[in-house]
């Protein structure tokens, strides 16, 4: 998901990591292929949340436990873009549909939630309709309709006010001309957009079909907003609930506490058993006190999901009992160098083979963490827990293939080697590393690296994101990373391989990859509604990517989670590759 | 006197308004210096998904485009005037005094400021009766026993006080007795001090032996040394001479003078303090100024961290002119000039 | 150990101090006597341990490093072996000290009159309000006008020559038997020192208390004593009546001093005689006569002085001199050498 949110998290521990980045060792983990749940886990073992209910439990009571190291950008449904807050909205928050509450890969999967059914499509993709559960009431009793959802959307589209949310539907809803948002022209008509012929209907129309519009209909913007109760952006502070809990106290920055939402009917939602009594969340807690906070049970999840810091890492692994607390899910999320085609020498195939050729692939997956806080070698830009991935096999991943890189060198007319710039984000010292390794790497082979870090705040904005300095400046390798908004081809994919997302203000992630049969080949899945064909477009999209050699991939990554101490239903879901915050009790 | 206030009472209103231009050039005019544009400002406070139109909006909309100093009088007129922001929604006041309002958090500096004021005080507070009453008697009995076993080992104990830094010894000492031990209050733990102090003290306990034990050790040694300096002095000869009790020495006539200097340290650590315990803070995950500090540096929030470094600039500000004043109340000499 | 008749005994009193570099042996066999109403003159250049003298007679001598032997005997009492704590009771009540340069021996955050009050009440249980008054008694007899409003004066707001004045004040709050006065008017400009040593003479006559006036400034004995003890590396070297010393000194060292004083009836440009060399080291005292290395008349002595520790042994009727130039040299190099010398520059 967002990027930015497992970096800003991961960045707190930076100063340590590279200590320990050598740390680690020992088996990797293996995921299963059909997605079908194992058998329930009560037994501490590494990876016994991965692909099971750890401490499964049907208790009631308790209170939950979660703390955050930082706060992150907003509790608002229509205003977040965290993937911790997707997961955890879903607790206050009922959407149209959402992820099955299930480990591994049938996580990914989603159910109706305040819709009866999952949406249906007509008029080929372009019109998705939903209808809404009876019974349906906010926390103050009054119902939940259609138009609450409505509201919802349009208001989330309002970038001026809630900044931080995606555009997903301001890039695919059929609006009319002359609708701003819904603070500054509340009268103009929006049902070209959305329609809601009665209370328990809503009807979307899209400007050209997409058949994964679930995924849409998953995403936070739509959990009912009551137009009333809106405040614009100070609407934050009191979220009108939709699901089981309600909050009680909103301290930003400080804590938040939720309580049972009363007027929530268990009957009107087959998939949230709605354990604990109450929720307390500490936000702005020390990383490592965290850290230490779980590993003795003095708390239950560290919200943020990215993974124990450095300090904590070394204690994990190298203790069997606690390594047996621990479970490794690989995230959909790709650490890689994006290799600009068209800066010279680098615009021709066979020089910016050289530079994956001349790669050392193990040096780089050291750079991240090693295996289990960094993560497995990538082998192409697709994780493995997108639908649609296949492996690759295109490149050696080892510490180098010297005589490859030289032959690809002298195809590309440049025995010799070349010179070009590389950039990465200064103040991470996992970048920083990851241009080192290559620097040392590529000298080998006679390319030699000059490299230049600039902030991470502008970094896309204004340095590796804006082409035309990129181009100035020379820029041939910029080290880069993305991780899915959901877990899908298009979730994934979309920001980061099609070339008409490029904007010549800057603010890019797709730095390197310009290449017309991908750009036709993503309108092709945009057409599909049938979801196994569009993986296999996506799979392709993959394939073709790595034979240009637009990206050097790095790691596909991983983080170290640890379970809580007396926590039921502990499992990770590839929705999020963190625990899933749903249906968590409490012993 | 009453001049001799006066005249620091104005040189402690003109520091302010240094501080407050040194403040907003650090963070508008170096930047720009530095080529950072109006867009580049406004794109902190947009999301991820913000278009170059969006944020060209924005950054007209939060005034970036305007010239320097009209930006300046805007922040500090919002001090004493108040200003208003648009919420979407509706229009949020931000009464006087506001010391900004965060675009990111959406709300008024001040009144989170004030929320996090007693959380620092508290933990100011208590580790500053700590330290002074620890460093102070350690340094005394080092001096008296200059040499020995004792003085030795506190010293080297002090030594290792200044040395190890709080988000290390802080987070031992949560491992050990918080976690470990259980004698403790885990990190985090705050109850205000009207509410229950009994739980207070409880709760602040590690934080404030942790955050004095660095405190205390520096002025263990500063009054060591200033006991040795003093003790030798000949009006301590003098009190001897009158058949004055050594306890009596010792304190009304060597600590009374050894103090004075460590008065001066002491009024500018508190007063920092107060501006935010950064680090005992963070590592304690206790909400006061310093960790408000923290959070906004750690999102680039410009509005708080200028805030939250206007706060803690009159908090030295006031501090050093309380030291001033109580300088001459404890010095006799000092009155002349 | 037996107690003598005299107020005041000192015995063959030694006060070493073991340092890194050695044993400073500041005090090295002192022995004298005084009388109430009477008045010792100790004289010595720094380092002669005159000082550490009057610091061991009040038990302030330094720590518990300082290794004392010997006998102080005052008013029928040891103190080297009393108790420290009974020593300090004594201490501002029964003996009491002058020190030099009253600034900084007066504490700087304290008024005159508390700091008079202080002493005062240590030794006399009375309320703040009558040891006040007290105190603006006693600043009134040392010759401090308006004395209930200088009370309150602090230190530093006083003249040097007041500031002194209530330094005496101060000593003699509690009515001592036994006064010390260390270099009493050493920072005092020369009409105040005049002024001071009448009013140490007219007080003393009043109190009727033991002075020891400690000084490097043969001046200020010749105004006040009645006996002179001169001291030089740790000892006593020459002791005998005011008369003794002026009148018929027989240590060389004493003529350098008497040489080397400026006296008052003697034009300021004509040059003093200084004694050669600097003072000795107390660690490493020159062997024989410490003095010897600056003797001009050693050689006359047969090579005993830097052999053999002279004695101080009775010259005549109770003036002692430690020389090992015999009697008679010594007084003719007197009257003939060293006394026409002096009177005709």
């Amino acid at each position: 998901m967002n990027k930015r949110s497992a970096l800003a998290f991961a960045a707190a521990g930076a100063a340590l990591s590279l200590g320990l980045s050598a740390c680690g060792g020992g088996g990797s983990e293996t995921k299963s292929a059909d997605g079908s749940s194992a058998a329930p886990a009560t037994a501490d073992a590494f990876n016994a949340g991965l692909e099971a209910v750890f401490n499964p439990s049907d208790k009631k009571g308790g209170v939950l436990k979660m703390a955050i190291s930082e706060d992150w950008d907003s509790v608002d449904p229509g205003d977040t873009y965290y993937a911790l807050s997707w997961n955890f909205v879903r607790i206050y928050g009922r959407s149209l549909v959402t992820y099955t509450p299930a480990p591994g890969a049938e996580g990914r999967k989603l159910s109706p939630d305040l819709a009866e059914k999952l949406g249906e499509s007509s008029d080929g993709g372009k019109t998705w309709t939903y209808k809404l559960r009876a019974g349906l009431k906010f926390e103050d009793g009054t119902p939940i309709t259609s138009k609450d959802v409505k509201y919802a959307v349009l208001r989330s589209m309002d970038k001026e006010t809630l900044v931080n949310g995606p555009t997903y539907f301001n890039d695919w809803l059929d609006l009319p001309k002359d609708f701003k948002s819904v603070y500054k022209t509340p009268d103009v008509n929006t049902d070209s957009a959305i329609e809601t012929p009665d209370d328990q209907t809503i009807i979307f129309h899209l400007k050209k079909a997409y058949g994964g519009f679930d995924n849409f209909a998953a995403l936070p913007g739509t959990i009912p907003v009551p137009k009333d109760k809106d405040t614009g952006v100070k609407y934050r502070e009191h979220v009108m609930a939709s699901g089981p809990y309600k909050f009680d106290k909103v301290e930003a920055g400080k804590q938040y506490t939720l309580v049972r939402n009363e007027h929530w009917d268990p009957a009107t939602d087959p998939i949230r058993k709605a354990l604990p009594d109450s929720y307390e969340i500490s936000l702005g807690v020390n990383a490592d006190d965290l850290d230490n906070r779980i590993l003795s049970g003095d708390l239950h999840i560290d919200l943020a999901g990215s993974g124990v810091q450095p300090a904590a890492l070394g204690r994990v692994l190298g203790d069997p009992t606690l390594k047996a607390r621990a479970d490794n899910p690989t995230g959909a999320r790709t650490w890689y160098t994006s290799i600009v085609s068209d800066v010279p020498p680098l615009d021709n195939l066979e020089c910016r083979k050289a530079v994956i050729y001349g790669a050392d692939r193990v040096g780089l997956q050291n750079a991240y963490g090693g295996e289990f806080a960094g993560g497995e070698i990538a082998t192409g830009l697709l994780p493995p827990s997108i639908g649609g991935w296949k492996k690759l096999d295109l490149y050696p991943s080892g510490t180098g293939d010297v005589e490859k890189a030289k032959a690809a060198l002298a195809a590309c007319g440049k025995p010799d080697g070349f010179e070009t710039i590389m950039s990465y984000r200064a103040d991470r010292p996992k970048e920083k590393a990851t241009a080192e390794s290559l620097q040392q790497a590529l000298a080998k082979v006679g390319i030699k690296l000059e490299l230049k870090g600039y902030p991470t705040g502008d970094y896309f904005a204004l340095y590796a994101g804006k082409p035309d300095f990129v181009k100035k400046n020379g820029i041939g390798l910029a080290v880069n990373g993305w991780g899915a908004d959901w877990n899908d081809g298009f979730g994934f994919m979309s920001q980061i391989v099609d070339s008409r997302t490029i904007r010549e203000s800057g603010g890019n992630y797709n730095i390197s990859i310009k290449d017309k049969e991908i750009d036709a080949k993503i309108d092709q899945i945009f057409a599909e509604t049938d979801v196994a064909k569009r993986d296999a477009l996506w799979g392709e999209i993959d394939q073709r990517v790595m034979e240009q050699a637009y990206v050097l991939p790095g790691v596909w990554s991983k983080s170290v989670l640890v379970r809580p101490l007396g926590v039921t239903n502990v499992f990770v879901t590839g929705a999020f590759d963190m625990y899933d915050y749903l249906n968590l009790g409490v012993q | 006197m009453v001049t001799y206030i006066i005249r620091r009472l104005i040189g402690a209103v003109l520091m302010l308004v240094i501080v407050s231009m040194v403040t907003f050039s650090i963070f508008f005019v170096v930047p720009r210096i530095a080529g950072a544009t109006a867009e580049g400002f406004a794109s902190r406070y947009m999301g991820r998904s913000a278009n170059a139109e969006m944020i060209a909006v924005t950054a007209e909309k939060l005034g970036f485009n305007d010239p320097l100093p009209v930006q300046y009088g805007r922040w500090i007129s919002g001090v004493f005037v108040g200003s208003e922001y648009d919420t979407g929604a509706t229009i949020e006041e931000c009464p006087a005094p506001c010391f900004g309002y965060s675009f990111i958090r959406r709300q008024p500096v001040w009144p989170d400021l004030v929320d996090r004021i007693p959380v620092t005080l508290s933990l100011a507070s208590g580790a500053a009766v700590i330290w002074l009453l620890c460093g102070v008697a350690t340094g005394v009995l080092s001096a008296l026993r200059k040499g020995t076993v004792f003085d030795r080992a506190a010293m080297s104990i002090a030594l290792a006080g200044v040395s190890l830094p709080v988000f290390f010894t802080g987070i031992v000492s949560l491992v050990i007795f918080s976690y470990g031990l259980g004698i403790t209050a885990p990190g985090g733990s705050f109850t205000p001090f009207l509410e229950n102090p009994v739980e207070w003290a409880y709760s602040l306990l590690l934080p404030w032996i942790t955050l004095a034990f660095l405190y205390a050790a520096s002025y263990a040694r500063l009054t060591r040394a200033g006991m040795l300096e003093t003790m030798s002095e000949d009006y301590i000869r003098t009190a001897r001479a009158k058949g004055m009790k050594e306890s009596r020495v010792v304190v009304r006539h060597g600590l009374r003078a050894a103090l004075t200097p460590i008065l001066t340290i002491f009024g500018l650590d508190l007063g920092l303090l107060l501006g935010g315990a950064v680090l005992t803070e963070s590592t304690f995950s206790l909400k006061g100024i310093g960790d408000y500090a923290v959070q906004a540096i750690v999102t680039n929030d410009l509005p708080k961290i200028m805030g939250v470094t206007m706060v803690a600039a009159l908090f030295v500000v006031l501090a050093s002119l309380i030291v001033d004043l109580l300088y001459a109340v404890v010095d006799p000499r000092v009155r002349l000039g | 150990m037996s107690a003598p008749s005299s107020f005041l005994e000192l015995r063959d009193l030694r006060i070493h101090f073991p340092t890194d570099d050695g044993l400073v042996k500041s005090v090295d066999g002192l022995s004298f006597q005084l009388e109430r109403g009477k008045t010792l003159g100790i004289v010595g250049e720094s380092g002669s341990g005159k000082s550490v003298t009057s610091l061991g007679i009040l038990g302030l001598h330094k720590g518990g490093r300082a290794k004392i032997s010997g006998e102080i005997w005052l008013d029928g009492e040891e103190l080297v072996t009393a108790s420290a704590d009974h020593v300090r009771t004594l201490r501002g009540k029964k003996m009491a000290m002058i020190f030099q340069d009253p600034l900084s021996a007066m504490h700087p955050f304290y008024t005159v009159g508390a700091q008079i009050v202080e002493a005062y009440r240590i030794h006399h249980p009375v309320s703040k309000k009558v040891a006040r008054k007290h105190a603006i008694d006693m600043l009134g007899r040392v010759g401090i006008p308006q004395p209930e409003k200088r009370v309150d004066s602090y230190p530093h707001e006083f003249s040097g020559g007041m500031r002194q004045r209530a330094m005496i004040a101060m000593a003699l709050s509690c009515d001592p038997e036994l006064l010390i006065a260390d270099e009493p008017t050493t920072a005092l400009d020369v009409t105040v020192q005049a002024q001071i040593l009448d009013l140490m003479r007219d007080l003393q006559r009043d109190f009727n208390a033991a002075l020891i006036v400690i000084t490097h400034d043969l001046g200020v004995v010749a105004e006040l004593s009645d006996d002179i003890l001169v001291m030089y590396g740790g000892k006593g070297i020459e002791y005998g009546t005011a008369e003794d010393i002026f009148e018929r000194p027989e240590h060389p060292y004493t003529w350098g001093l008497l040489g080397s004083m400026p006296r008052l009836d003697r034009e300021r440009s004509e040059r003093l005689l200084p004694i050669k060399g600097a003072p000795p080291s107390l660690i490493n005292l020159p062997s024989g006569c410490a003095f010897h290395p600056r003797c001009v008349y050693a050689d006359r002595t047969g090579g005993k002085s830097s052999a053999e520790v002279p004695e101080l042994l009775e010259s005549d009727g109770g003036h002692l001199v430690r020389c090992h130039l015999p009697h008679e040299v010594r007084r003719d190099i007197w009257e003939n050498e060293i006394k026409v010398n002096l009177e005709s520059s």
